[in-house]
């Protein structure tokens, strides 16, 4: 935290000014919520009929709603975590080619990567899901999500990996290479783990860009019934849009708080007896976290 | 190609739609952002928490389901706007998160040293903040920003995708469904549409972190 160092410890008269501005703060804050809640209430957005469906499990309509959502989310679930899976290993794949490959050798590949990671995802996913087709593989749709959100992400990893490794000390390289392991081994048993170990931050950030990503998917491919797609059903039916999308809101904030508490938990395990210092790939993982 | 050429004004028009929508938000998103931010930074313990509430809730919201809420939500309480409103404010939002963060991420780069030399020779939050420490990180930032605000440009299509009507993405909706273009070509072109906006701003902050480069 840098607010400690922005700061002085407050003395008295600091403690009574920051205390009269966290009372106004407050005041304000508090007239601001209020205005909303009497808006809300002006609205009827409280009316039981608009929460008891999604918050109720004695209305007979609770069970019907959340298997819908139930449904949905494991349909979004399944399509993050294969998304996921393949992402990294691909992303590993691509890494250690671009790496290996010659100066010239590389311009294909390399033009690929910055194509794929300049294009918008939904793009993507669009493309995917005309060209498939086209080419004769006839999908379900949740394929077309799956290897849109992978094609895009699989670039995005490859290089987080590539920074990880170019960022290690040189010595690394030299002492496998002069104990006499190949150029092979070098990449596979002393780069790539401590690439792994210092992007860990980065890695699990665009994780997260995955999950959120897959949000995506009904709005763009007819006949993926995933999580928003039911959302909408359900919107449709009880007329409560307000209630319904904060609620499936609140699902994802909640499973992606998970997925970053997870990276802070494994950053926690792994850096115990590590030395190195991650700030730089710290930067990096800012900069992909979108 | 003829999808291309035959429906120029479209895909024009379009392209500056799209554009719109980008600098509504790249502005919008700053300027959110760094207020969010210097609330995570500051002394009074309520607006830290609002600003790590407001990270914490926008940048684990998917975009999707945010514009979402914002466009059948809000409507429901009265306050009526365009999808194309809609839309732009609720990328605004979201991307602010971000810039936030990679702001926050700039104000921990400048060495401490600076802050604490600043408030021993008296300077309060307001200044250490504006005259020392802010003037430095806002070199450190411009990659970060600059990588977010690309994230947002790509995002937008998200915005068109969900239906705001008259950009790059409804160009190509438009295209393939009332007019019957075959797929391919037509999402090609929109493709095509969209890498010129990011990998233009790719190139330009590349050249603005050379320009900013400082050895420490």
């Amino acid at each position: 935290m840098s607010g400690s160092v922005l700061f002085d410890t407050p003395g008295p008269r600091t403690r009574r000014r920051v205390l009269v501005a966290s009372v106004i703060t407050g005041v304000l804050l508090l007239t601001a919520l209020t205005l909303v809640v009497l808006r809300l209430v002006d609205r009827g957005q409280f009316d039981a009929e608009l929460w008891a469906p999604l918050l109720n499990p004695a209305t007979e309509e609770f069970a019907l709603v959340w298997g819908l959502i139930g449904t949905g989310l494991s349909l979004t679930l399944r399509a993050a975590v294969v998304a996921m899976i393949a992402s990294l290993l691909i992303g590993v794949v691509i890494a250690v080619v671009r790496l290996q490959l010659g100066r010239v050798a590389r311009i294909p590949l390399v033009g690929v990567v910055e194509l794929l990671r300049g294009l918008p995802v939904v793009v993507t996913i669009v493309f995917v899901s005309v060209l498939l087709p086209r080419i004769g593989i006839a999908a379900d749709p949740f394929w077309f999500l799956v290897v849109g959100l992978t094609a895009y992400n699989c670039v995005v990893i490859s290089e987080i990996l590539r920074a990880g490794v170019v960022t290690l000390p040189r010595g690394q390289v030299e002492a496998a290479l002069a104990v006499g392991l190949t150029r092979g081994q070098t990449m596979r048993l002393v780069q790539l783990p401590q690439a792994f170990r210092a992007m860990l931050p980065a890695l699990i950030s665009q994780l997260v860009v995955i999950l959120k990503d897959t949000a995506i998917g009904s709005i763009v491919l007819t006949g993926l019934e995933d999580t928003l797609y039911q959302g909408d059903l359900i919107r449709r039916n009880l007329d409560n849009p307000l209630q319904t999308y904060a609620v499936i809101a609140l699902i994802f904030i909640v499973l992606n708080l998970l997925l970053s508490r997870l990276a802070v938990f494994l950053e926690r395990r792994l850096s115990r007896s590590s030395k190195s210092n991650p700030a730089e790939a710290t930067t990096v993982a800012e900069a992909n976290a979108t | 190609m003829d999808v291309i050429t035959e429906n120029w004004d479209l895909w024009v028009s379009g392209f500056l739609r799209s554009l719109g929508i980008i600098g509504w938000a790249l502005v919008g998103s700053l300027v959110l952002g760094t207020i969010v931010a210097v609330c995570r930074v500051s002394p009074i313990p309520l607006l830290r928490v609002l600003g790590t509430f407001y990270v914490s809730v926008f940048r684990n919201t998917p975009l999707a389901v945010l514009l979402f809420f914002i466009a059948f939500g809000i409507p429901v309480l009265g306050i009526n706007a365009s999808f194309y409103v809609f839309g732009t404010v609720g990328l605004t939002i979201y991307t602010a998160a971000f810039v936030c963060e990679a702001l926050r991420g700039g104000i921990n780069t400048v060495s401490p040293g600076q802050a604490e030399a600043a408030r021993s020779i008296g300077l309060g939050f307001g200044q250490t903040l504006t005259l020392v420490v802010l003037p430095q990180a806002l070199r450190a930032v411009v990659p970060p920003v600059g990588n977010v605000q690309i994230a947002m440009m790509k995002n937008s299509a998200i915005v068109g995708a969900a239906g705001v009507g008259g950009d790059l993405f409804s160009a190509y909706n438009r295209l393939t469904s009332a007019q019957g273009y075959s797929f391919l070509p037509t999402v090609t072109g929109m493709a095509i549409g969209y890498l010129l906006i990011t990998l233009t701003a790719g190139a330009l902050l590349a050249l603005a972190e050379r320009r900013l480069a400082v050895a420490r």
